[in-house]
């Protein structure tokens, strides 16, 4: 009778007895790390799994799946998605006039009235095309949207923004007072500044320094976000966020570009 | 096997993926500052560990050896693109919060650890309970951190103020949040002040 083999799975030492050792000689192993070899089956028969063909076959059909797979998750969820994405740029514009609501898509229709295009000289028309979710697509291709709201009878004007900020972009959307020349709120947005510092424009206390802060002062656009602790005129300058001076910045440059160009409107009457 | 206990117990602290492993430090500093991502990210972690170490234990007697990284990249990036995908139509707010994230779950270097180290030569039974044991070492590790940088740098938990108010200089008080805690560099610090606890606990893991 053959004995039986043993081999330590840590050094790979091959003991013959009829039991495993109690410690492996060569590398003091336990008695737990021999594996028994079972003879009779040396190699088991089938593809040799390192062969070019089959490396190459196996990765082919491996893309082939995966691709198939992904393909067949992202169309099968497009929908929802888009609809997802549609309900959040909704709840941000929203998030300016501080209002925040569950069924977003009805909050929407109660207070904002209409979805307005910029002409050249100032004047609104509507806007004829579907609801957009990029707004720095928009801007970029010169379709400036101003959003009308309705907020216990006072009308607001809604306008979006995109910049960049340290890491990466920066959006938001400002609410003006009817006079087109206070603030009534903002919303700030981030793709990926960092949490604590320039995550921080995102964040309640920042948006609302900047509610009734003076936009447009003698035709110029005076409102402005400065460093940390400088704010020196309470009228239209508001403290940026300690530490994180690249990202306020941004949204000083942002802001100032973007309400350049809806000078026009805010200019008049 | 019989100590499957074992493989799911071990990791959670005596073989810790982050301070005994060392592995996954790098997203450990990135997402730490605030409680609220760290927890996100730790469960994110934990799920995808646990699924791309079944499915690459199932696959393990297929694999070509010679591809056998490319094949594990590709496993755990289709994985992390499909929960990404189901975030977005059914979770949406998870997955504005998870944002950057994502990508870093797929560089996480445990997943890879775990997929070369452990699920190829084990079952997926045993390699779903390292998956998962891997996973919540890592969140543990990451909480931790995250707790003690939230909560002297920005005196808050979770987003709730903790330190009153009424403390800090602005308001006349003597306390002012630790500016340091928010970077980059203390979260090192900490994971090392925990490496330290760790090994005077387990002396056979300190070194010469």
């Amino acid at each position: 009778m053959a004995a039986n083999k043993f081999k330590c799975s840590v050094c790979g030492y091959v003991h013959e007895g009829d039991q495993a050792p109690d410690k492996c000689p060569q590398c003091f192993a336990p008695k737990e790390a021999f594996e028994k070899i079972e003879e009779g089956a040396p190699a088991k028969k089938g593809i040799d799994t390192n062969s070019n063909a089959y490396t190459i076959i196996y990765a082919a059909v491996m893309v082939i799946i995966v691709a198939f797979l992904l393909v067949f998750v992202s169309s099968s969820l497009k929908e929802r998605q888009d609809n997802n994405v549609v309900q959040d740029t909704k709840s941000q514009i929203l998030a300016s006039l501080n209002v925040s609501s569950v069924d977003v898509a009805r909050a929407y229709d109660d207070y904002i009235k209409m979805d307005w295009l910029m002409n050249e000289d100032g004047s609104l028309v509507k806007n004829d095309g579907e609801f957009s979710t990029s707004y720095k697509g928009e801007f970029n291709s010169g379709r400036l949207h101003i959003f009308q709201a309705d907020v216990e009878g006072d009308t607001k004007y809604i306008i979006p923004m995109n910049g960049l900020g340290l890491w990466g972009a920066i959006w938001g959307y400002v609410a003006l007072n009817a006079d087109k020349k206070t603030v009534y709120g903002v919303y700030f947005s981030h793709a990926s500044e960092t949490p604590g510092l320039g995550g921080e424009i995102a964040t309640e206390y920042f948006q609302d320094r900047f509610a009734g802060k003076t936009v447009m002062k003698d035709g110029q656009i005076v409102l402005n976000v400065t460093k940390f602790g400088t704010a020196k005129d309470a009228e239209c300058q508001v403290d940026g966020v300690s530490g994180a001076t690249i990202t306020s910045k941004g949204v000083n440059s942002m802001i100032a570009t973007v309400l350049e160009s809806y000078k026009p409107f805010l200019l008049s009457k | 096997m019989a100590n499957n206990k074992e493989v799911f117990k071990t990791p959670v602290w005596l073989n810790n993926p982050v301070v005994v492993q060392i592995l996954g430090i790098c997203s450990a500093l990135a997402v730490t500052a605030k409680l609220k991502p760290a927890i996100v990210m730790g469960l994110s972690v934990t799920i995808i560990t646990a699924l791309s170490n079944v499915v690459i234990s199932l696959l393990r007697k297929t694999i070509p050896n010679r591809i056998r990284i490319i094949v594990q990249l590709v496993v755990v990036a289709a994985l992390v693109t499909i929960v990404s995908e189901i975030l977005k139509a059914f979770a949406y707010d998870v997955s504005v919060q998870l944002s950057v994230y994502i990508g870093l779950i797929i560089t996480n270097c445990i997943l890879m650890g775990r997929l070369e180290a452990f699920a190829m030569q084990n079952k997926p039974w045993a390699s779903l309970l390292d998956g998962i044991g891997n996973g919540l070492g890592y969140a543990m590790i990451l909480i931790i951190v995250a707790f003690v940088r939230e909560l002297f740098g920005s005196g808050a938990l979770l987003g709730f103020q903790i330190i009153p108010q009424s403390w800090y200089t602005t308001n006349g008080g003597w306390y002012l949040n630790n500016g340091l805690m928010i970077m980059p560099p203390m979260a090192l610090i900490l994971v090392g002040c925990i490496i330290w606890v760790h090994r005077s606990h387990n002396k056979d893991l300190q070194e010469n």
